[in-house]
This record gives C-alpha cells, structure tokens and sequence, in this order.
C-alpha cells in the first residue's frame, strides 16, 4: 500500500481540558496578602520590678471588662468616642518650662497630659473579654495615635506619617530616599512616641 | 460575474476558534502562578476581627502563625468547644508555643532570626485569657514582634 500520512490528532478538545484546569484554580487561588496591627511585646521579665513613677495626670486609663464594656478614666465610654478621647489626652499639652509641648493644639487641661512624650496609655482588659473588643480598642488607640502623627507630618513635611511609612515599606523606593523617609519618620515618632502599655489580665 | 455572486450566496464563515485554548492557557498559566497552596489546614473556627490601623505582612517566609478559636464543628467531639490554639497541623496547648517558636527558628537562617514575625490568627470570639497567655509564652521565647492579623474594616464592627 502506498504510505499515508499519519493522522492529524484532533485539538478540538484541548480547549475543554484547559478550561477544566483553569476552573481549578480559580476556586482554589486565594490571593490574600495578610495585614494586621503590628505590636512588639516588652521583654520578659523574670522578677517583679517596681513600677516606674508616673504622675497620674499623664496616665490614660482604659479597662475593658468581661462584659466587653469599656471603663475611660473612671468613666464608662462608647467605643466610638474613645479615639477622640485619646486624641484630646495626647494632645492636651498641659506642661510648662521642660516638658512643655511645643506643637499640641489641645485644652492644655491641668489634669491631662503634659506633653505627648511622656503621655502613656494602659490598658487593662479582663480574660474574659472577647478578642474582637481588644482589637477595636487597640485600633482605636492606634488610630489616635496616627491621627496626631499624620497631622504633625502634614505641619513639618506636607506628607502624612502613614504614607511616609508605606513608601518606607515599598521596595521600589530607592535606598536615598529611604534615608530621608527613615529620619522623618524618626522625628515624628520621637515627637509622638507610642507609649501604649499592656497589663496582665485580671480574672 | 457568475464567480463573485456564487460567493455572496454561502453567509457568514464561522468564527475561528483555533485561538481559544491559547487564551485560555494563558489564564490557566496565571492562575497557576499565582495560587498559593494554603500551609495549614484550619481546625479551629477562625473569623477575623475587622481593623483599619493595619500594616502589611509582606515576607511570607519570615511569619510564623499561630491559630485559636473554637475547634471547628467536626473537631467538636473530641475537643470540646472550649476555644484551642493550632500549631502547624495540630492543636496544642500553651506550653508547646516556646517549642514551636524554637522549632521555626530553626528552619530559618541565622541572620533573618530578628526579622522573624508571629501572626495571631484568633477567632473574634475568643476570650482574651487565651490570648494573654500566648503572648506571655511569646514573651518567653523572646519572639517579640507580633502582628494581629485582621481582616480590613471599621473596627466597630467587631463589637456587635
């Protein structure tokens, strides 16, 4: 017999096979990059030290109890308030002579803060308060803390603080530039440090 | 003229289609590329609370995660429903966290030891007496740089 040709094989289902694999990953890709509010933990401590003195003035006192209820300086406060209540503390530039706060916009209330440098917020929360509680207030405070720095970024450098520190964190920033942002971002932090202190739970 | 006008009388040519499983691999190649296999099956109950303070977690490699929450229902016979930490596969108890660290540490190259990152994945119901405990282990173990993996969103949603 004379020689054939080998025949042609038939894609005509190729199509269907990848459409089969493409569906497969669709479902399963998840594409997450995780966020979250980033903390650093104090050092262990083996031995009960002493408490450092602190005035009560420059103390921002938050509890939160089992019941998921919130307790700001001796008052009882909805969590939607406790941002603008913190901002006033921090903000409050109540010192005079050495501790007094050169940029704060606040009441300058002899009973709150004096400066935001020696400004500290403790939070104490019960072990029965839900985790989801705990997270909203730190975001709060966080928040409170944000709000200030981007302010006094947008006064010294016309930029906020949390932009700054995206374009920190971005690889594609070239390293000179990283320098700079570094530095600012140094003097906002050292002009409003984030003092935010944890007790142990109470049972 | 008899040429042309035997042409006109045949309609449309269909639409090729020879070009398609090209587009569709091209899809398919994408999609591999970008999946990521989860690490780790869940076997707690695991709903994130909602923050918008965050920051990313960028170098995958360098974050270890810690799960708790509620073991998810078919774990429930054998575990309870009292809220659990996960390690890597398994549940754990909070005296095996400073092990773990230590475990992953080992895993990782000296010098990117200080850049290592702990991600708490808690459930939003989780009390936080569980929580508090994790991070004293942490403290221990001297694995100091945290991150609260949330989900983006207003924070208040967390307390209804």
């Amino acid at each position: 017999m004379a020689r054939r040709s080998a025949p042609e094989v038939n894609a005509g289902s190729m199509a269907d096979i990848a459409f089969l694999l493409l569906i497969f990953f669709l479902v399963t890709t998840t594409i997450e990059t995780d966020s979250g509010i980033s903390r650093k933990l104090p050092e262990w401590q083996p031995e009960e030290q002493d408490p450092p003195i602190i005035k009560e003035r420059n103390i921002f006192q938050v509890l939160v109890n089992a019941n998921n209820q919130l307790l700001v300086e001796d008052e009882e406060m909805e969590i939607e308030e406790l941002r603008q209540a913190a901002v006033e503390f921090l903000d409050n530039g109540g010192g005079t002579g050495d501790e007094a706060c050169d940029f704060c916009q606040g009441a300058g209330d002899p009973d709150s803060s004096v400066n935001p440098t020696k400004a500290i917020i403790s939070l104490v929360n019960n072990r029965g308060t839900e985790y989801g509680t705990y997270i909203a207030v730190q975001n709060e405070l966080v928040a409170a803390y944000n709000q200030l720095r981007d302010r006094e970024a947008q006064r010294l450098f016309g930029t906020s603080f949390t932009e700054m520190q995206a374009r920190y964190d971005d690889s594609r920033t070239s390293e000179g530039a990283k320098e700079t942002l570094k530095e600012r971002i140094e003097v906002i932090k050292d002009m409003i440090p984030q003092k935010l202190s944890e007790a142990e739970p109470t049972s | 003229m008899s040429k042309f006008k035997k042409k006109k009388s045949e309609g449309q040519p269909a639409i090729s289609t020879a070009s398609l499983p090209d587009i569709v691999f091209m899809l398919l190649f994408f999609f591999m590329v970008v999946t990521v296999m989860r690490q780790n099956t869940l076997m707690v109950e695991n709903k994130l609370p909602f923050a918008d303070q965050t920051e990313k977690l960028d170098k995958k490699d360098l974050v270890m995660y810690i799960y708790a929450g509620k073991p998810s229902p078919r774990y429930q016979e054998r575990f309870g429903r009292e809220a659990r930490i996960q390690l890597n596969d398994k549940f754990a108890s909070v005296d095996e966290v400073q092990s773990f660290i230590f475990s992953e540490r080992e895993t990782k190259r000296e010098e990117l030891v200080p850049y290592l990152t702990t991600a708490l994945k808690v459930d939003e119901e989780t009390n936080m007496g569980l929580v508090s405990d994790i991070k004293q282990e942490l403290r221990k173990a001297e694995a100091l740089k945290i991150n609260y993996t949330t989900k983006e969103g207003e924070a208040l949603q967390n307390m209804q």
